[in-house]
C-alpha cells in the first residue's frame, strides 16, 4: 500500500473549489443535503449515528461526541445551547482557520444538525478575534444560510428554529478552555470554571450546553450523509475517521494532509516531502504544544488517541511540529513557556506563579548562567503544577518541560557546562522582552 | 475630553445586544468594545463609560473585562496594527529576526506606536499559520512566508500610505474598520469577503490525492440514517 492511500479528503476536499464558501457552490457540492436529511429524521436518531461512527472531539481531548451530545438532559423546561469553539489558539495548530475560511458552510451546517439533536434553538461560533478573514466568510454564510431557509425561524418548513450567532474573541488564548469560553462569552474576563457542574447541565446562562470543536461539528454533515459505517471504515478502531494533520517546520511541503487516523510520523514526513536538506529529525509535538515532545524514536508511533498516549504524550490537535538537529529543544521549550507565562489568566496560584518562575529559570539556563539545580527546580515547579492547577493550560504548560528533560536533558546540560554559547544574551535576564 | 458617540454607533450597540437572550445582555460586552474600539482606535474610558452605560454594568466591572483581553489596546493606536508572530514555530524559523529587525527599523518596542501614528508593533503569540511560517498579520489579515527585509519593505510602504495585499486574507483597511467587523458587522467593502485564495500549504494534502487520484471510497449520500435505535 502507498502511503498515498492514506490520504483520505472529506472535510477538507472542498477547499480546491474556489468560491466554495459561497452557498450556491456549496449547494452544489453536497451542500445542505445533510440537514435537509437530518431534519426529516428524530433527533435522538442523530445522537445515535454520531455514537455509532465513534465520532470524538477534534479539539484536543477526544471525548466522543454522541456520549457528549446524549448527556443533554431532555424535556427538562430549559433552553439548550451549542456552542462551537472556534478559538483556535493551541501553539501549531492551523487546522480551523482554513476549514472556515475556505468552506464556512460545512461548519454552519454542522450547527444545524447538531443543534437539531440536542434541541438547541441557539447556536453561537465562539471565533478567535484575531480570525479576521474565517469570520468574514463564516459571517458571511450565516447571512446566506439565513436567507436560504437554513437558520432562522421554521427551518425547511420543518418547524424547527435556529438563531446562529458568530461571536469574535478578543486575544485570550485561555478561552479555547470550554468554560473559559462560557465565561468570556456570557460578557466576563475568560476565567474557567470549576466542575462539576459540567457545561452538559450547566453551560452558557446555566443551561445545558454542548460545546464542540470546528471539526466535530464540521465533521457531522458527512457522518449523517455518508452514514455510520463508512466514517469508520476509515481510522481505527477507537480513532475512527479522517483526521486534519497540520505539518509545519522543517518538512519541505508543510501544510494541511487530511488522512485516515493512525498514520505515523515517518508517513506524513513523506507526504510532505521528506525532512528538508540538512535538517534530522530531532523533537517533535504530536498535537500543539500542550503535548508532550516526542522525538526521533517516535517516528512510526500511530497517530490515534491510544497509540500517542501509550507512547506517553497525547493526540491533542494533531497539530505535528517538526523540529531538527538545527532547533534547540530547550529555546523552544522557553518560548512555549513564554507563551503560557502570558496566556495564564491569573485564576489559580500554581498556573500563574509556576509559568513566572519556569520562564525566568529558562532564560537563566538560555543565557550560560544556568545550574544543575535550576533542572530541579524546573522538575518541582512542574510537579507542583500539573494536576495542581484549575484546567488544563496549567497541564499543558508542564508538557515540554517535563519532556524535554526527559528526552533531551543533555541539551540542558551543555548550556550549563558552558558547551554551547548561550542562546539569550543577559539583557533578557533583566527582564526585558 | 470625552468622545461623543453617534447616534450610529449607539444603534449599532442596540443591535449588537439584540443578538443575545433576553435578560443575558452582558454578552454584548466583548463585540460592543470592538465597537467602541473602531470609533477611538482604543479603548479609552468614554468607551468603557459608553459601554457600562449600554448594558447596566459598573465602570470597574468593563475595565476589569476589557483589560483582560490583548485585542483591546488601553493607549491610542496607529492605523496598521503589526503583529510578528514569534512563537516557536515562527520563532525558530526567522521571525524572532523579523519582530527585532522591524523593531529598530521603527524605532519602536512591542505595543508601541510610531510617531506618525500609522504603525503599531507588537510580539505576537501563535497565529494559527504555522505551515506558512514565520508570519506576521497587518490588522489580522497575513503576510505569509516573511523575512526581515520583506517585513521592513512592507513596514515602509504602509508609512507610505500604501495599502500591499495580504497573502491570504482581505484588501487592508485601518485598525479602527477592523474592530468594526470584529464588533459583528459584515465587511461592507464591495468583493473584500472573497479577497484571498488558498496558498500552496492549505492545499498541499489534496494535491497530492488529485495527483494520486485518492478519494474515501464507499461515500454515498443516500445511506439511510438508522432509526429507533436509540
Amino acid at each position: 500500500m502507498s502511503v498515498y492511500e492514506k490520504l483520505t479528503p472529506v472535510l477538507t476536499k472542498r477547499w480546491l473549489s474556489p468560491d466554495a464558501w459561497r452557498i450556491d457552490v456549496y449547494e452544489q457540492l453536497d451542500g445542505y443535503a445533510a440537514a435537509r436529511k437530518a431534519l426529516k429524521s428524530h433527533p435522538d436518531d442523530l445522537i445515535a449515528l454520531i455514537k455509532d461512527s465513534g465520532l470524538r472531539g477534534r479539539g484536543g481531548a477526544g471525548f466522543p461526541t454522541g456520549l457528549k451530545w446524549g448527556f443533554i438532559p431532555q424535556n427538562d423546561g430549559k433552553p439548550h445551547y451549542l456552542v462551537v469553539n472556534a478559538d483556535e489558539g493551541e501553539p501549531g495548530t492551523c487546522k480551523d482557520l482554513p476549514l472556515m475560511t475556505h468552506d464556512p458552510h460545512s461548519l454552519v451546517e454542522g450547527c444545524i444538525i447538531a443543534s437539531y439533536a440536542i434541541r438547541a434553538n441557539r447556536a453561537y461560533i465562539y471565533i478567535r478575534g484575531e480570525a479576521v478573514h474565517a469570520a468574514r466568510r463564516l459571517r458571511s454564510a450565516v447571512a446566506e444560510a439565513y436567507k436560504a431557509g437554513y437558520l432562522g425561524k421554521n427551518i425547511q418548513g420543518t418547524g424547527f428554529d435556529l438563531d446562529l450567532v458568530v461571536h469574535s474573541g478578543a486575544g485570550a488564548y485561555i478561552c479555547g478552555e470550554e468554560t473559559a469560553l462560557l465565561d468570556s462569552l456570557e460578557g466576563f474576563r475568560g476565567q474557567p470554571r470549576l466542575r462539576p457542574p459540567f457545561p452538559a447541565t450547566h453551560g452558557l446562562y446555566a443551561s445545558p450546553t454542548v460545546v464542540n470543536n470546528v471539526g466535530t461539528i464540521a465533521s457531522v454533515p458527512y457522518i449523517v450523509l455518508g452514514g455510520a459505517a463508512w466514517w469508520k471504515s476509515m481510522g481505527t478502531e477507537k480513532s475512527s475517521g479522517p483526521m486534519i494533520y497540520s505539518l509545519s517546520g522543517r518538512i519541505n511541503n508543510p501544510g494541511q494532509y487530511e488522512c485516515s487516523m493512525g498514520i505515523t510520523l515517518r508517513e506524513l514526513i513523506e507526504l510532505a516531502g521528506g525532512m528538508q536538506a540538512g535538517h534530522q529529525l530531532k523533537f517533535w509535538t504530536p498535537g500543539g504544544s500542550s503535548t508532550p515532545l516526542l522525538a526521533a524514536e517516535h517516528i512510526d508511533t500511530a497517530l490515534d488517541f491510544e497509540s500517542v498516549a501509550a507512547a506517553g504524550s497525547i493526540l491533542g490537535t494533531t497539530a505535528t511540529q517538526i523540529f531538527s538537529d538545527q532547533d534547540c529543544p530547550v529555546y523552544a521549550t522557553y518560548r512555549w513557556l513564554e507563551f503560557y507565562h502570558h496566556e495564564s489568566c491569573g485564576k489559580c496560584t500554581p498556573c500563574r506563579e509556576g509559568n513566572y518562575w519556569m520562564v525566568r529559570v529558562y532564560r537563566r539556563i538560555l543565557s550560560g548562567e544556568g545550574t544543575y539545580e535550576d533542572l530541579d527546580t524546573l522538575l518541582d515547579t512542574a510537579d507542583n503544577i500539573l494536576g495542581r492547577s484549575f484546567c488544563g493550560l496549567g497541564d499543558g504548560a508542564t508538557s515540554p518541560v517535563t519532556s524535554s528533560l526527559q528526552y533531551f536533558k543533555q541539551d540542558y546540560l551543555d548550556y550549563i557546562e558552558r558547551k554551547k554559547a548561550p542562546m539569550l544574551s543577559a539583557k533578557a535576564l533583566a527582564g526585558a522582552h | 475630553m470625552t468622545t461623543e458617540f453617534s447616534q450610529e454607533i449607539l444603534d449599532r450597540a442596540r443591535e449588537i445586544v439584540a443578538r443575545y437572550p433576553e435578560g443575558k445582555e452582558r454578552s454584548a460586552l466583548l463585540p460592543m468594545l470592538h465597537l467602541v474600539q473602531s470609533v477611538e482606535g482604543y479603548v479609552s474610558p468614554a468607551g468603557i463609560d459608553f459601554c457600562a452605560e449600554q448594558l447596566g454594568l459598573q465602570k470597574a466591572n468593563v475595565a476589569a473585562v476589557a483589560s483582560f483581553y490583548t485585542m483591546y489596546k488601553r493607549r491610542p493606536t496607529g492605523d496598521y496594527l503589526v503583529s510578528v508572530c514569534t512563537n516557536t514555530m515562527c520563532n525558530v524559523l526567522g521571525g524572532q529576526q523579523v519582530y527585532d529587525t522591524l523593531s529598530e527599523h521603527l524605532g519602536v518596542g512591542h505595543d508601541e506606536t510610531t510617531e506618525d501614528a500609522k504603525i503599531t508593533l507588537e510580539h505576537a503569540e501563535c497565529l494559527a499559520a504555522c505551515d506558512y511560517g514565520p508570519v506576521l498579520t497587518v490588522n489580522y489579515d497575513f503576510f505569509d512566508g516573511v523575512s526581515p527585509d520583506s517585513a521592513v519593505e512592507l513596514a515602509e510602504a504602509l508609512k507610505r500610505g500604501d495599502r500591499p495585499k495580504p497573502s491570504r486574507g482581505a484588501r487592508l483597511c485601518t485598525l479602527k474598520e477592523m474592530s468594526l467587523q470584529l464588533a459583528g458587522f459584515a465587511d461592507e467593502r464591495e468583493g473584500a469577503v472573497a479577497d484571498g485564495v488558498p496558498g500552496e500549504p492549505t492545499l498541499a494534502g489534496l494535491r497530492l490525492a488529485q495527483k494520486h487520484g485518492i478519494s474515501p471510497a464507499g461515500f454515498d449520500i443516500n445511506t439511510p440514517i438508522p432509526e429507533g435505535k436509540r
